[in-house]
């Protein structure tokens, strides 16, 4: 038996290393994989509040959360894509135009 | 000390590592990978938690589709590791004490409106069945049934949204 606190911890942590990795890198790539390892520290404890509560809410609030995963990725990989054909370069600190 | 409880610290170390790898690797392709392995331990979390379509659906969606995705992307730029730009001095350790106050802060705020004392139940014999399956759809198409439908839109639109941005050139020398 695993108290749910211990999922809610891991939870947490796992959140805050992706909102590290946001911080410190400038790789727009790996800030990517960042906010997407947030978003799965955010799905468990979905899960283990529906394992909680004895009920299926939580677990359709997870396959939405991955089906808009899915989407942020294809638009920010394609965003990602476009800017390196422009500038030739992806580090973060020269997207500093809209219109470039 | 149970079995379950010995399968969870296990895995959650692993979890944590491969997180932390994912944050302070160099190349970009080590943390995809890194990022894959701690998407594949959630996943076993989520079998723990007896919800074995979530972890498939997880296993395939995001170590499968997002990952491969990502993999492209890196490969196709051709920017495994990035130069190293000046960075500002004072930002990787304000960032670690930002970190710090941001998990002392959810770790208090969950613990604390969390119910003490609640276990996590062993996935039984029931829940690994297909009653877990069919009790789940039935739940999605009948109380869910509109967001369901939503987020096909939303999909729809991302597709079209991707493939718009990469065709840009095409589009305007016509």
């Amino acid at each position: 038996m695993v108290p749910v606190d211990y999922y809610i911890i891991l939870s947490a942590i796992l959140f805050t290393i992706g909102a590290m990795g946001v911080l410190i890198r400038r790789n727009p790539l790996i800030i990517f994989m960042s906010i997407e390892l947030m978003l799965n520290a955010g799905n468990l404890a979905f899960v283990a509040f529906s394992n909680m509560y004895k009920s299926f809410n939580g677990q359709i609030f997870v396959f939405f959360v991955i089906a808009v995963a899915a989407a942020e990725v294809a638009v920010g990989l394609a965003l990602i894509v476009e800017i390196f054909k422009t500038k030739k370069n992806i580090n973060i600190d020269e997207m500093n135009s809209l219109k470039g | 000390m149970t079995s379950e409880l010995i399968v969870f610290l296990v895995l959650s170390l692993v979890a944590i590592a491969a997180a932390l790898g994912m944050v302070f690797s160099r190349n970009a392709v080590y943390s995809a990978l890194f990022l894959v392995l701690n998407f594949t331990t959630v996943a076993v979390f989520y079998l723990l938690l007896g919800a074995p379509f979530i972890a498939m659906s997880q296993i395939t969606v995001y170590a499968g589709a997002i990952m491969v995705l990502f993999l492209f992307v890196i490969m196709l730029l051709g920017v495994d590791s990035l130069a190293p730009s000046k960075s500002l001095p004072w930002q990787k350790p304000l960032a670690f004490s930002l970190a710090f106050i941001l998990v002392v802060e959810s770790v208090y705020l969950l613990i604390s409106r969390a119910q003490p004392n609640m276990v996590v139940t062993a996935p039984d014999i029931a829940v690994n069945s297909m009653d877990n399956l069919r009790e789940m759809a039935m739940t999605m198409f009948n109380q869910f049934l509109l967001p369901f439908e939503v987020t096909s839109v939303l999909l729809l639109v991302a597709m079209v949204g991707a493939i718009v941005l990469t065709n840009r050139e095409k589009v305007g020398r016509k």
